[in-house]
């Protein structure tokens, strides 16, 4: 009895993937942070939400919990028959790599890594280059000589940012110091404000006066103790510049909202290039964040100089050293 | 004594009677949001058993509990609380993509798989040790000090595949694949109804495994050792067993077959060493080990269901999207709840009830 009603569920199930096989189903995989990292999976999720409100178009979605559900999770959306299907973290190229050649017809876009195939569009973000610009901010903003730098775990990743960071400070005082943390070893380490709130109150005892978050949701506490300690900090990947109006200096935004939803766009129009792209400055894919809640903080001075400097990293005159491209970096 | 159960309540009836009550509350909380809990039951378990690849997939998740739990269930019988599994496996992880990393290349897997059964082993054992040898000569908690060795294994993991083992110019902390006899052999290869789950034939070493505990702590004069000291430590010492020996010892056992898993996840299933691939299995051991009274077949049949609800809550998770991963972890909860916590809480009116009932039913025991 039982073994038929799931045979029943199942045929059922099949049937109602052949039948609207042909209608167009989007899916985004959010990576082990969680779709509510208040990060980089949110900004996912704020893109796909807008692509919904916007076409009405309703999306799949899952969020991987263990490294084994990546490729499971890419190739059960592919065989539902869903197209786009969106994969985030880089984690996630080696699993789209083993899924994407066994069904050529569907569309796959991976953000933050590059995966070479026919059917799938990489985007990556030249995180160093928002980075240097929101660290040439700090170094003029601060008055000790001295910032901050926390971030979640000690991955190449977190080291671009750092490294990017580094340079910029040290663009606008060649003279000032730079304290790094890394927040933890585990991928609690991406979720914890307040290990965050407490590393950042060191750093302020260690002189700093303005700290950068590279962090998840971790970022949320160090934006928070910089605010009570009235100083300054740098939000990350979303715009957070409103969660503290006159404390957050800026934010270093990572335009993965837009990725998302353009890549859901562009299919949905059946334009849906593959291919590799890097959103640097110039394409508005990282940048930093200037609106009412930090216009006062910003000199015209400072305004300036960061647009001179973005202006220079585009034109090329300004290179900013990448971490990824020789595992190390100059500054640090 | 007069809680004595009939041995087929105290191993069968109690854990049905805990696992169905977890689900009924479970299915309240499925309701709760809105969602069919009926429906909601169909889906995961015809995503865990329903079909080949799925049932590969809980298979895959078994062999991961069956080591922890073992690993948790020989400490407790010595009365040690081993809850460094975590860490242990982590560091075994090392172990083994060592060995894939020199031998891989070279020999076949079956060559490997020995070696590699050793590396884990040797490497989770080492971890295992320092803590009991804290325990056993300083008096440092065995409880304190397995937890902060599981960040001190993160720590030096991390450090590892960052600076030393990741591949040049990769953004993921992971070492390179391994060739092809660094790697075990899926069971979709022989049967290929399995899809493309990972599960492998790490899941035989397991089961062996089992057979081995099983013969430690029942048929050996270590095991007894063990099973003494866990009872009572002033006894043991009075019959002159020697506690350090025996906490060491029942440690590294503990640490190495806790190692065993990354035979599975490390060698199995992704093929490279990556970061945090213990993903909390090594914890999951802790209530595989409780619900399993101990025992290496209570540990796989509650290896089993965790496998169920770990696959089936994927496929849960895909087939209604009100059904969020949090949602999964509540009823992976709540089972642990009722299985571990609240394991005595069916058992009073129980043993009101053979024991009125006994004379009748059972007079010979």
């Amino acid at each position: 009895m039982k073994l038929k009603l799931f045979a029943a569920v199942a045929a059922a199930a099949m049937m109602a993937t052949s039948a609207f096989a042909a209608d167009f189903k989007p899916a985004l995989i959010f990576d082990m942070g969680g779709k509510f990292d208040k990060s980089f999976n949110e900004s996912a999720y704020n893109g796909a939400e807008k692509f919904k409100a916007d076409t009405g178009i309703e999306y799949a979605e899952f969020e991987v919990t263990n490294a084994s559900q990546r490729e499971q999770a890419i190739r059960n959306f592919a065989r539902r028959g869903h197209s786009p299907i969106i994969v985030m973290g880089f984690q996630n190229a080696e699993p789209l790599g083993t899924v994407a050649p066994q069904f050529p017809e569907t569309e796959f876009a991976i953000i933050d890594m590059v995966v070479d195939l026919p059917n799938v569009r990489s985007v990556v973000f030249n995180e160093h280059e928002g980075s240097y610009l929101v660290g040439l901010l700090a170094g003029m903003k601060s008055e000790t000589g001295t910032v901050g730098f926390v971030g979640g775990m000690d991955v190449p990743l977190i080291r671009k940012f750092a490294c990017g960071y580094v340079q910029g400070v040290k663009a606008a005082d060649a003279e000032a110091k730079v304290i790094q943390n890394m927040t933890g070893e585990t991928p609690a380490a991406w979720n914890d404000p307040v290990k965050g709130g407490e590393i950042t109150k060191a750093q302020i005892d260690g002189g700093a006066d303005v700290v950068y978050a590279a962090a998840g949701g971790t970022g949320v506490g160090v934006l928070q103790k910089a605010a009570d300690e009235g100083k300054f900090s740098i939000g990350v990947d979303s715009n957070q510049n409103y969660l503290h109006p006159g404390s957050v200096l800026t934010s270093m935004v990572k335009r993965v909202d837009v990725a998302v939803y353009n890549a859901f766009l562009d299919a949905k129009e059946g334009k849906f290039e593959t291919g590799f792209n890097a959103l640097g400055l110039e394409a508005d894919g990282v940048g930093w964040a200037l609106d009412d809640n930090n216009a006062d903080l910003v000199s015209d001075e400072m305004k300036a100089a960061v647009e001179k400097a973005k202006a220079e990293i585009i034109a090329g005159d300004i290179a900013v050293h990448d971490y990824m491209s020789s595992d190390s970096c100059p500054v640090m | 004594m007069k809680n004595e159960l009939p041995r087929w309540v105290d191993m069968g009836l109690i854990p049905l009677l805990n696992v169905t009550a977890a689900f009924l509350v479970s299915g309240l909380v499925v309701l709760f949001i809105g969602e069919n809990p009926i429906l909601a039951i169909q889906e995961m378990i015809f995503g865990a058993l329903g079909y080949g690849e799925g049932f590969g997939f809980t298979l895959y998740y078994t062999t991961n509990f069956i080591f922890t739990g073992l690993a948790v269930a020989v400490a407790f019988h010595a009365g040690l609380f081993n809850i460094g599994g975590e860490g242990q496996a982590y560091i075994a992880g090392l172990g083994v993509a060592l060995v894939c990393l020199s031998l891989g290349a070279t020999f076949p897997w079956w060559l490997t798989f020995p070696v590699a059964i050793v590396g884990a082993g040797v490497f989770g054992a080492a971890w295992a040790l320092i803590p009991a040898w804290l325990q056993a000569k300083r008096g440092s908690h065995i409880v304190i000090t397995t937890i902060m060795f599981n960040f001190i294994a993160a720590s030096l993991m991390v450090y590892l595949l960052v600076n030393v083992l990741k591949v040049p110019g990769s953004m993921e902390p992971a070492t390179a694949r391994f060739a092809a006899g660094g790697t075990l052999p899926y069971l979709r290869d022989m049967i290929p109804a399995f899809g493309f789950s990972p599960a492998n034939v790490s899941i035989f070493w397991a089961l062996a495994c089992c057979v081995f505990v099983y013969i430690l702590i029942w048929r050996t004069r270590l095991g007894y050792e063990m099973r003494t000291f866990g009872f009572s430590q002033s006894a043991a010492v009075y019959a002159g067993i020697s506690p350090t020996k025996i906490i060491v010892v029942t440690m590294m056992i503990s640490g190495a077959l806790a190692g065993m898993m990354a035979l599975n996840e490390v060698m199995g299933q992704a093929q490279k060493l990556q970061d945090n691939f213990v993903a909390g299995y090594g914890f999951v051991g802790i209530a595989v080990a409780l619900m399993g009274r101990s025992h290496p077949v209570g540990i796989v049949l509650a290896a089993l269901l965790f496998g169920i609800l770990y696959q089936g809550g994927a496929e849960l998770a895909f087939a209604m999207p009100a059904i969020s991963r949090d949602m999964i972890v509540v009823i992976q909860g709540l089972v642990i709840l009722f299985a571990g916590a609240l394991e005595h809480m069916f058992r009073p009116s129980l043993i009101k009830l053979f024991s009125r009932r006994e004379p009748a039913l059972a007079p010979a025991e």
